[in-house]
């Protein structure tokens, strides 16, 4: 089967309204940037995989009337639908039709307008009607218990989650696209700032932005004659969890979605010691506890060592692992397209093309993840290295 | 490629959507609710491979993929995995309407369960709510066979204090 990689990201400049475009002129925006970052035109591409939250628009199969947007008239048009992980799940989705060999180039495309909907009102309509709707309490309600459960196992301090906060806003402010940039963002600030639900206050979320990313992704052959360094798909898995928020024992503490993608990438790749064998990581982290976190559970530190892997810069844009040099969702969340955009960051690395915000001259491998509320987990392995050569 | 134009004053569309739907509730939530109901107790369907108890019940093992077994009463006392006081008003999925804030809203082992629910609990002080507290539930006097007969937990707090 062909080697499949990403030759050409694009994103929005990503706002909290973006009241001068309607959805199709958003989408389009990310859409022609990935298409010149790849030097391509629509003619060239042979599919198209596209992603955006239910319900958030109040919009239903919008496909129909996105298809012009995306270019995709008389072409295959393939709609993901999988909640927080849509950005990741649509970005394998077409994967794995490279990888079968179907097509040579195709368009992949996430978008949200926050702004135009009612984000907090569909999430509350996530859960079973039957056992769990009554009970929801959004977002922040939903993240606050889980953050407990973290906080409860690992002693984990709001100063150190409030650092995650505060690296976020600064790494944000060395990123064009990125929505909530803070450069003198302090942990005081922090702790100051608005109590939502404990232990979350304001400046532990993630914010509702309007945006759109796209990437550009081809098979082993076509991949080469559109970039230089293409960013190459080494690996990839997914797991979803049982049925019910409350069925995973530990849940923030011990993602079990998150730990089964882990084992799986890890051992395809022979990942033993992430900090050193890893280059860069994009994860999706909707708040500051979850960050840490999933820190944990990918094995950037020790069990209950979130509070000392911060405390020790090893996640900093110049530390020994950076996470999230983007800024990451803590800075930019339009949903449908966030977990796009830490497989897009991380690609952007690996091609030696994020910027102000490159980690360092040669990322060979960089890890992305997407993040479906616990319930499931994806993650790509992205290498400068073909991975059957 | 042209440039995105930038209205002056843009303008908006504007649209409502009021649906009603019925959900099904199954035979597993039927038998449960009516427990909740008739009885104000609560069961959970067994495991016979694992012996984990599923609360909410439910028809398969989601980790041995068999069918689960026969009912076990769970509870009625539990003790709080995960808690939160939320004091950010968002809109109630049942009413539509903002839910009144603040309110405690926790992640609940029943005794016997293997699985949590969650729930509202009867605390608002953050300081006097955490992981590993007692709680029991407090049934509504009019029960209609709704999860929400049980209209919140409230902490057992030890004697004397």
């Amino acid at each position: 089967m062909p080697d499949v990689a990403i030759v050409g990201t694009g994103q929005t400049d990503h706002k909290s309204r973006r009241d001068d475009v309607n959805i199709p002129e958003l989408a389009r925006e990310a859409v022609d940037r990935a298409l010149a970052d790849a030097g391509v035109t629509f003619a060239e591409i042979d599919a198209v995989c596209f992603g955006n939250m239910d319900l958030f628009e109040g919009l239903a199969e919008n496909e129909h009337w996105l298809a012009s947007t995306f270019g995709a008239e008389g072409k295959p048009l393939l709609k993901f639908n999988t909640g927080g992980t849509v950005g990741t799940s649509t970005t394998m989705g077409a994967y794995y039709l490279l990888k079968a060999g179907f097509y040579r180039r195709i368009l992949a495309v996430g978008f949200e307008k926050q702004a135009e909907g009612n984000s907090q009102g569909a999430i509350t309509t996530v859960g079973d009607p039957i056992w769990e709707r009554p009970m929801m309490a959004g977002a922040i309600g939903n993240h606050a218990v889980m953050a407990s459960t973290y906080v409860a196992d690992s002693g984990v301090t709001e100063e150190q989650a409030a650092k995650v906060a505060v690296k976020a806003r600064r790494n944000a402010c060395l990123n064009p696209h990125a929505h909530l940039k803070l450069p003198d963002i302090t942990v005081e600030q922090v702790l100051e700032s608005k109590m939502l639900a404990y232990p979350l206050r304001t400046l532990d979320m993630c914010p509702t932005s309007n945006g759109a990313c796209a990437m550009v992704m081809a098979g082993d052959g076509h991949a080469q004659k559109l970039a230089a360094r293409p960013a190459w798909i080494a690996a990839v898995a997914s797991a979803h969890d049982q049925s019910f928020q409350g069925d995973s024992p530990k849940r923030m503490s011990e993602m079990r979605s998150l730990i089964a993608v882990r084992e799986r990438l890890y051992a395809k790749m022979g990942i033993t010691d992430p900090v050193n064998q890893l280059d860069v990581a994009e994860i999706y982290e909707p708040q500051s506890y979850a960050e840490l976190a999933m820190c944990e559970n990918l094995l950037f530190c020790e069990k209950g060592g979130g509070g000392r892997f911060i405390d020790a810069g090893i996640p900093l844009i110049d530390g020994e692992l950076p996470v999230n040099p983007s800024g990451g969702v803590l800075s930019t969340n339009p949903i449908g397209a966030t977990a796009m955009i830490r497989v897009a960051e991380a690609a952007m690395q690996v091609m030696g093309r994020a910027g102000d915000h490159q980690v360092k001259p040669d990322v060979q491998t960089a890890l992305a993840t997407g993040y479906g509320g616990n319930a499931w987990s994806d993650a790509l392995i992205l290498t400068a290295r073909q991975p059957s050569r | 490629m042209s440039e995105p134009r930038f209205p002056d004053e843009p303008l908006f569309v504007s649209a409502e959507l009021t649906l009603r739907y019925r959900y099904g509730a199954g035979s597993e939530a039927t038998h449960y609710l009516e427990g909740l109901k008739e009885r104000m107790a609560f069961e959970g369907t067994r495991c016979p491979k694992c012996e984990r108890v599923y609360l909410p019940p439910r028809p398969v093992c989601g980790i041995c993929y068999v069918p689960c077994n026969g009912w076990l009463p769970v509870g009625p006392e539990g003790t709080i995995t995960g808690a939160t006081v939320v004091e950010v008003p968002f809109v109630d999925p049942v009413t539509g309407e903002q839910r009144p804030v603040p309110y405690g809203f926790a992640f609940i082992l029943l005794d016997g369960a293997s699985t949590n629910i969650f729930h509202f609990v009867d605390e608002t002080d953050r300081t006097k709510l955490g992981v590993g507290m007692r709680v029991r539930p407090r049934f509504r006097a009019e029960r209609t066979g709704s999860i929400t007969d049980v209209e919140g937990f409230e902490l057992i707090r030890e004697e004397g204090t």
